[in-house]
C-alpha cells in the first residue's frame, strides 16, 4: 500500500511542476508580465503577445508530453503499468 | 467553375464520405454507441477530440475575434487549448482508470449519490443544448449563403446528415466521422492561410508570417497593422486588452476549466484502450487543435490588414485614398446583400470613410477632413473567415473549400454533443435512475431513440432560436468551470470531500455563476429582468458575465472542502474508489466491485 502512496506522491510533485510551467507562460507571460515582455522584440512582435497568441500553445504541448512520458515511465518504476 | 457549383460539389462530395464511414463503423453493443468500444487509438482518438472540440465557433468566429480585439483576443486562444493541460493531468487518466461511460456516472458514484449524479445530468444537458444551438445556426447560415438555399432547407440536410451516422454508429460512427471531418475542416483553414500569408510577407507558413516583414519594403507586419488600425482611430492591435488585464486572467481561467469539464470533450477519454492512452489522446488532440488554433491568429491578423487597406488605399486625409463606393470590390457587394456588412453614406462623397468615432481625438481630426463619422456602419467579426479567401482574391475552389470546412466543423461538434446528451439521458437517468433492469438490446435502443429526440430538439432551436441564444455561451462555459469541473477535480484528489460537500458545492457554484450572469443580462435572458439594475455593469472587479465561472468554480471548492469538513467522512469503500483510480494498473482488485 506504502508503494502506492509513493507513486501517488510522485505523480503529484510531477503534477504540480508541469503546473507552475503552465500558469506561467500564459497567466504570467501572456497576461501579468505581457508589457514587460513586450520590450522584447521576437521578429516583428513583442514577446509577451507572442506567449499570448503562439508560445502558449506550444509549451502546452511539450507538458502534455512530458507528462506523458514521465508518467509511463513512474508506471513502470512502480510496476503499476497496464499489461 | 461557377462558385455555387464548386460548393455543391465539395460539400457533396464530403456528406457522401461520411455517410460511406457511418455504413462502415455501425454500431452493434451500447460499448460501441457510447465509448466506440473502448477500442480507439490515441492518434485517431486525438484527431476526432480536435474535430469535436473545434466547432463552428473556433472556425468562423475566432479568427474575426481576433481581428478586431487584437491582442485582447489572446483569452480565447489561450483558454481553449490550456483547458487541454487540466484534462491530460488531473482528469483524462483517472477518468479512463473508472471506466464507465458518462461524467454523471462517476459523479453519481465517487459521490455514492442519486441527487449529484442528477445534479450532473442537468448541467450537462444545459451546457450541451447551448451549444448545439450554436452549431445548428452555423449549419443553417453557411447552407443559405454559399448554396443560395434558405435557412431552414439547410437546417434540414444538416440534421439528416448527423441523424444518419450518430443514430446508426453511435461514438463509433461519430469518431471516424469526426476524424474525415477533421482533415475537411484542418485542410479548409490551412490553404488560405497559406496563400494570404505568402501574398502578404513571402512567408509561406502562418505562424512564421506574422513575425516577419511585409512582402514589400521591411516593415514587419504587425507594425504595419499597428500603425494602419491606429492612424484611423482605432486601438493599437497588439496591445488592446479586453475589458482590464484582471478581466482577461479570469476570462481565461474560465475558458480552461471549462474546456476541461465540457461533458462531450471528457466522454472522449472513455474511448481509447488503457490508461496512457487517454494521457496520450490529450496530447495529440491539442496538437490537431494547435494547428488551427495558431494559424488563427495570422488569419485574424492578415484579414484585418487586408479589410483595412481595401477601404483604406492610401495616406489618411488625401481624399483619392478612400476606395469610391462605386468601386467597391465583390465580396464587399456579396456580404451587404447578407446584411453583414453595410455602408452608409454619412457625408454624401460616395467614398468610404472606416474609421474609428468613438475616439474623441481622432473624431476631431476627421471632422476636419469632412468625415461624418464611421461609415462602415456594420462589419459583422464572424464574416471574416468566409469572406477571407474572397478579400484575398483566391480562386474559387479555395472558398468552396472553406464552405466545406466550415460545415464539417459545426456537423462534428454538433454529433459529439448530441451523443453526450443522448448517452445521460438513456445511461444515467433511464438505466442508472429509473429501469435499472433493462437489456443491453433494450438500452442500445433507448439511446438510439434519445440520440434522435436530441437531434430533433437541437433543430427545432435552430428553426427556432430562443432570443437567449447568443448569451448562453456564457452559461455553458460557466456550467462546466463552476459545477462539473471541481466535482471530478476533487473526486480524484481529495479523498475527503463527501455527497453533502460535493452537492452544496456543486449548486453554490452553479448559483453564483448563473447569478452574475442573469443580473447582467436579465433573468433567461429576458430583457428588463436585470436587476439591481444601479449597480455598475462588470462591478465585481471589473469582471465580465462571460469570464465569471472562474469565480463560481472557486467557491465550489471552497463550499464543497469546507462542508466536507464538518459532516461525516464518506465511507471505507468510496475512499478504496478513489485510491484505485489513482493507480493505472491496479493490483488491489478488492475495489473493483
Amino acid at each position: 500500500m506504502n508503494k502506492n502512496a509513493d507513486y501517488w506522491k510522485e505523480n503529484l510533485r510531477l503534477v504540480v511542476i508541469l503546473m507552475v510551467i503552465w500558469f506561467a507562460v500564459s497567466f504570467l507571460f501572456g497576461i501579468i508580465l505581457v508589457d514587460t515582455l513586450n520590450t522584447i522584440r521576437v521578429g516583428g512582435v513583442g514577446l509577451g503577445f507572442w506567449f499570448a497568441q503562439q508560445g502558449s500553445i506550444y509549451v502546452f504541448l511539450a507538458l502534455i508530453f512530458v507528462y506523458t512520458k514521465k508518467m509511463n515511465a513512474l508506471d513502470r518504476k512502480y510496476n503499476v503499468h497496464e499489461d | 467553375m461557377e462558385l455555387t457549383t464548386l460548393t455543391y460539389a465539395f460539400v457533396g462530395a464530403t456528406f457522401a464520405l461520411y455517410i460511406g464511414i457511418a455504413f462502415w463503423a455501425r454500431a452493434s453493443t451500447t460499448g460501441d454507441f457510447y465509448v466506440a468500444g473502448k477500442g480507439v487509438h490515441p492518434v485517431a482518438n486525438g484527431m476526432a477530440t480536435a474535430a469535436d472540440w473545434m466547432s463552428a465557433a473556433s472556425f468562423i468566429s475566432m479568427a474575426g475575434l481576433i481581428a478586431f480585439n487584437g491582442y485582447g483576443a489572446s483569452v480565447f486562444l489561450m483558454g481553449w487549448t490550456g483547458g487541454y493541460v487540466l484534462l491530460a493531468l488531473l482528469l483524462a487518466p483517472y477518468l479512463r482508470k473508472f471506466g464507465k461511460f458518462t461524467v454523471p456516472e462517476f459523479i453519481g458514484e465517487r459521490y455514492y449519490s442519486r441527487t449529484a449524479r442528477i445534479v450532473a445530468v442537468i448541467c450537462l444537458i444545459l451546457a450541451s443544448i447551448t451549444y448545439v444551438i450554436g452549431q445548428m445556426k452555423g449549419i443553417g447560415v453557411a447552407f443559405s449563403r454559399f448554396l443560395e438555399t434558405d435557412y431552414d432547407t439547410g437546417l434540414y440536410v444538416g440534421m439528416g446528415i448527423v441523424f444518419i451516422y450518430s443514430v446508426m454508429g453511435g461514438m463509433k460512427g461519430i469518431t471516424y466521422t469526426q476524424i474525415a471531418q477533421y482533415c475537411v475542416l484542418i485542410f479548409a483553414y490551412t490553404v488560405p492561410a497559406v496563400f494570404i500569408s505568402l501574398n502578404i510577407t513571402g512567408n509561406p507558413i502562418p505562424q512564421l508570417g506574422i513575425l516577419g516583414t511585409m512582402n514589400e519594403g521591411s516593415t514587419y507586419m504587425m507594425d504595419k497593422l499597428n500603425l494602419v488600425v491606429s492612424e484611423l482611430g482605432f486601438n493599437e492591435y497588439t496591445t488592446q486588452v479586453l475589458g482590464s488585464k484582471l478581466n482577461m486572467f479570469a476570462y481565461t481561467l474560465t475558458l480552461m476549466i471549462g474546456t476541461a469539464g465540457l461533458p462531450h470533450v471528457i466522454i472522449r477519454f472513455f474511448t481509447v484502450p488503457k490508461v496512457r492512452d487517454a494521457r496520450a489522446t490529450a496530447g495529440w488532440a491539442l496538437v490537431f487543435i494547435a494547428i488551427l488554433y495558431t494559424t488563427a491568429p495570422a488569419v485574424g491578423s492578415m484579414a484585418r490588414l487586408n479589410l483595412m487597406n481595401t477601404i483604406q488605399t492610401g495616406p489618411v486625409g488625401e481624399v483619392a485614398s478612400n476606395i469610391e463606393y462605386k468601386n467597391r470590390p465583390q465580396w464587399f457587394k456579396n456580404w451587404e446583400s447578407t446584411g453583414l456588412l453595410k455602408f452608409e453614406d454619412k457625408n454624401g462623397d460616395g467614398r468610404i470613410q472606416y474609421y474609428n468615432d468613438k475616439n474623441k481625438d481622432f473624431a476631431k481630426k476627421a471632422d476636419a477632413l469632412g468625415w461624418k463619422g464611421n461609415e462602415m456602419v456594420k462589419v459583422d467579426r464572424d464574416i471574416m473567415v468566409l469572406a477571407n479567401p474572397e478579400i484575398a482574391n483566391l480562386p474559387n475552389w479555395v472558398i468552396a473549400l472553406v464552405v466545406a470546412g466550415g460545415l464539417a466543423a459545426a456537423l462534428s461538434t454538433a454529433a459529439g454533443l448530441l451523443l453526450a446528451i443522448a448517452s445521460s439521458i438513456s445511461h444515467d437517468l433511464l438505466k442508472g435512475i429509473f429501469k435499472p433492469d433493462i437489456s443491453e438490446r433494450q438500452e442500445l435502443m433507448a439511446g438510439r431513440i434519445a440520440m434522435a429526440g436530441a437531434i430533433g430538439a437541437a433543430g427545432y432551436f435552430g428553426l427556432h432560436p430562443p432570443d437567449f441564444a447568443a448569451g448562453t455561451v456564457a452559461i455553458a462555459f460557466g456550467l462546466a468551470a463552476s459545477s462539473i469541473f471541481p466535482a471530478l477535480m476533487m473526486g480524484i484528489f481529495n479523498k475527503k470531500v463527501n455527497r453533502t460537500g460535493a452537492v452544496a458545492g456543486m449548486v453554490t457554484g452553479i448559483g453564483i455563476t448563473m447569478l452574475y450572469v442573469f443580473q447582467h443580462k436579465g433573468i433567461m435572458f429576458i430583457p428588463g429582468t436585470a436587476f439591481l439594475g444601479d449597480m455598475s455593469p462588470n462591478w465585481f472587479f471589473g469582471i465580465s458575465p462571460n469570464a465569471f465561472g472562474c469565480v463560481g468554480a472557486l467557491a465550489n471548492f471552497a463550499v464543497a472542502i469546507g462542508i466536507s469538513k464538518v459532516t461525516s467522512a464518506p465511507p471505507e469503500h468510496i475512499q478504496h474508489l478513489v485510491e484505485d483510480i489513482r493507480i493505472p494498473g491496479s493490483s488491489s482488485a478488492a475495489t473493483e466491485h
